[in-house]
């Protein structure tokens, strides 16, 4: 699975460049974020185009698991 | 130098750079106050400005506020953040005066950029009938502009957020939805003419169409969102706001905006703050949630009057909408329906 680091990045920008990588990998990736408004809004911008989220919690940030 | 995109500068914008409510109330709740005879509103109330009786029969009504850019063009933000600033003074029933301006300008920036928010702000202010009188400027990373402003008003008629009352409805004078919409127009996501127009729109004849009405309480919706504003309304007020959503009227986009995650971060904040205060049904959908606690930059004039005069408000002054009524205190300050 891909992996899209987007730590150190505040909104709208994590979603910019989730919406760019998930072009490149439709079926899904991994999305690494650091605060919870991007957890949050990447979260929505997935779950909005019909992909299932799971969050994972780790120390100071997020994998967000991108899946069909 | 043109092309400047001066959102491309900052890390934040408009309102939605504000300090989180609850670090606030934090940091400055137990700060000793010094009591003053003709201070009628100071620094204890959560009102727009504060309010100084001058002892003739009106009010000295006093306000600042600044902020980021939330737009590229350096005129339309001095405009903007001009509009903004001045709301305060209107939001309190007052006629504003006089200004004097806050500019953080970073030293790569062309100084011509300066010159022309200077430019958009002195177009605001002279249509505002107001004059700005001097200021101060700071070399800073980001830029920051806005204005402090003094209005006057007559002391029986200075407004104020206490005194809504069980039966007045509660009246919106701007559509709702700029945060959302302003960060989806900085992804590239959408266009925002509509915000933009209406940012830049002075909340100077929401005021003056209540002229001769019954004004109980009144406030402007900015940062705090609709949320954070009607809560210190109707707290201050010791009533409950019960809102209907369906009657709340958002630019064209905003839901959108939310939907797909276009969130500003001051959303997740202001909720934090608020979400013990307000009652919200669980079957209200999340990005709906989003639309109700999401920052506004320069909203409109939130007003509470008895019926009758919110009908005729709303006759005199299009645009604006009754977004809900004032019942006794219950639970919550605020409830959405």
């Amino acid at each position: 699975m891909k992996t899209l680091d987007a730590s150190g990045y505040s909104c709208p920008e994590p979603v910019i460049m989730t919406k760019k990588a998930l072009k490149d990998s439709p079926d899904g990736l991994d999305v690494i974020v650091d605060n919870r408004a991007s957890k949050e809004n990447v979260t929505r911008y997935a779950t909005a185009l019909g992909y299932k989220v799971a969050v994972e919690e780790g120390s100071g940030n997020w994998t967000l698991r991108i899946s069909r | 130098m043109e092309g400047v995109r001066l959102t491309s500068l900052v890390r934040s914008s408009g309102c939605n750079a504000k300090l989180p409510p609850g670090d606030l109330h934090r940091a400055l709740d137990d700060l000793p106050q010094r009591r003053s005879e003709a201070l009628i509103e100071g620094f204890e109330s959560s009102d727009d400005a504060l309010v100084y009786d001058l002892g003739d029969g009106r009010v000295l009504i006093e306000t600042v506020d600044f902020f980021p850019p939330m737009v590229d063009d350096p005129e339309v933000f001095g405009e903007i953040a001009a509009a903004n600033a001045i709301s305060d003074i209107y939001a309190m029933g007052g006629e504003p005066k006089i200004a004097m301006s806050l500019m953080c300008f970073p030293s790569c920036l062309d100084i011509s950029v300066m010159r022309r928010i200077m430019e958009g702000a002195i177009r605001k202010t002279e249509e505002a009938g107001v004059v700005i009188a001097g200021g101060h400027t700071l070399s800073d990373r980001d830029p920051k502009f806005g204005l402090a402003v003094t209005g006057f008003a007559a002391k029986d008629k200075v407004w104020s957020n206490k005194g809504a009352l069980p039966g007045d409805v509660a009246v919106l004078t701007k559509r709702l939805g700029v945060g959302l919409l302003m960060t989806a127009h900085k992804a590239g996501e959408t266009e925002a003419e509509e915000a933009i127009s209406q940012m830049r729109l002075l909340n100077r004849r929401a005021k003056e169409a209540a002229e001769g009405l019954e004004v109980h309480a009144a406030t402007d919706v900015t940062g705090f969102s609709l949320m954070g504003h009607s809560y210190e309304a109707a707290s201050a007020s010791g009533v409950t706001l019960r809102i209907a959503f369906d009657s709340l009227r958002f630019l064209p986009g905003a839901e959108d905006a939310a939907r797909f995650g276009f969130v500003p971060e001051g959303r997740y904040t202001n909720e934090d703050y608020l979400s013990d205060k307000v009652h919200i049904p669980d079957s209200l959908p999340l990005h709906q949630r989003d639309m109700l606690f999401s920052p506004e930059t320069s909203g409109g004039l939130l007003i509470f009057m008895p019926a009758l005069d919110a009908k005729e408000y709303l006759e005199r002054c299009p645009g604006a909408y009754a977004i809900g009524e004032v019942l006794e205190k219950r639970d919550k300050c605020v409830e959405v329906i």
